[in-house]
């Protein structure tokens, strides 16, 4: 049945002339699929910039608040995932089996320290009552009238990083699916599609990361000595 | 069938490079540029983003069809942001009555 599976993912369907035109054709489906992401994550961006722009105190206090060495730390440990992912793509590519396996291991363990992270400085954000709608919601140098911005801000921020630990979860079952793959032996140096684009995938919720961290933690933090 | 397998040590380079300007963007929030923090923020990460799409996502190997759909999703993106905000700073510009 193993065997069958390995033909049958070889065979160029037959909408297909040649094999690297299947390729090529699932390469861009994945493509126009991480652009729909885009447009879906551009709404957020897009609302996070408006506010922003609108309650520029109250966000500037608020991102303020953010534990930056986290994030940094955070941002790190991704880019160190998308190393070894775009190794685990290289190893495939050469048809490298076990360097295949090791290195998705390896990206699944940095992914999973990723949301270690993350559920810590939710917890923090509980912690602190810093949760949009929570009764004793309170931001220490926000006057009382802005603490409904304040709250803005953290609903934002929890709705992004949210839906990007989300993506990040997919990405984790796709990096575990394609590792039960490669340890069976089911892409070779002329099939590797799924671990090609399950790399795209893996590097867009990255490159996501990339531009909420600034966002989230940073642009304001040189205000932070007169504000705060 | 043609694939490009790069080299480990283009592969490290980008990630040297990557880490390099994620401690210089931490670096950077702390030092008080006005108005620029912002840009010196998106600069930064757009430049992170093209690291990652072109070397890690294989976009400088791809064919021209994807890199046509790539473009045409900045431009998009470019209308949604643009279009949005060019409404939203412009809103009490006129003396319209109910705004």
């Amino acid at each position: 049945m193993a065997d069958f599976a390995h033909a049958e993912s070889l065979a160029v369907r037959e909408q297909f002339d040649t094999a690297e035109q299947q390729k090529d054709a699932s390469t861009l489906g994945m493509w126009i699929f991480l652009i729909t992401e885009i447009m879906f994550f551009g709404g957020m961006f897009l609302a996070y910039t408006v506010y922003r722009a609108e309650y520029s105190y109250a966000f500037a206090v608020a991102s303020s608040s953010m534990n930056v060495y986290f994030g940094a730390f955070n941002t790190v440990v991704l880019l160190c995932s998308s190393f070894t992912m775009v190794m685990a793509v290289r190893s495939a590519q050469l048809g490298l089996r076990k360097g295949t396996v090791v290195y998705l291991f390896l990206t699944l363990i940095l992914g999973l320290a990723f949301l270690g992270v993350k559920v810590f400085e939710w917890s923090e954000k509980f912690r602190e009552h810093h949760i949009p709608g929570m009764a004793g919601f309170h931001l220490d140098g926000v006057p009382p009238d802005q603490q409904g911005q304040a709250q803005l801000f953290f609903s934002l921020y929890f709705a992004m990083t949210g839906l990007h630990a989300l993506h990040m979860i997919v990405g984790a079952g796709i990096v575990i699916t394609l590792m039960y793959f490669a340890w069976k032996g089911k892409y070779t140096a002329e099939y590797m599609t799924p671990v090609d684009i399950g790399g795209l995938y893996w590097h867009f919720v990255d490159i996501i990361w990339i531009f909420l961290f600034p966002l989230l933690y940073l642009i304001d933090r040189h205000l932070g000595r007169y504000i705060l | 069938m043609t694939q490009h397998v790069d080299s480990v040590k283009t592969y490290a380079a980008v990630f040297i490079a990557l880490i390099i300007l994620t401690v210089v963007t931490t670096a950077v929030a702390f030092v008080d540029l006005g108005p620029f923090s912002v840009v010196a923020a998106l600069l930064i990460a757009c430049g992170k983003m093209l690291l990652v799409a072109l070397f890690f996502m294989h976009v400088r190997h791809s064919t021209r069809l994807t890199r046509l759909v790539l473009v045409g999703a900045v431009l998009w993106l470019g209308i949604l942001i643009a279009f949005t905000l060019s409404d939203v700073f412009s809103r009490g510009w006129l003396g319209v009555p109910g705004r």
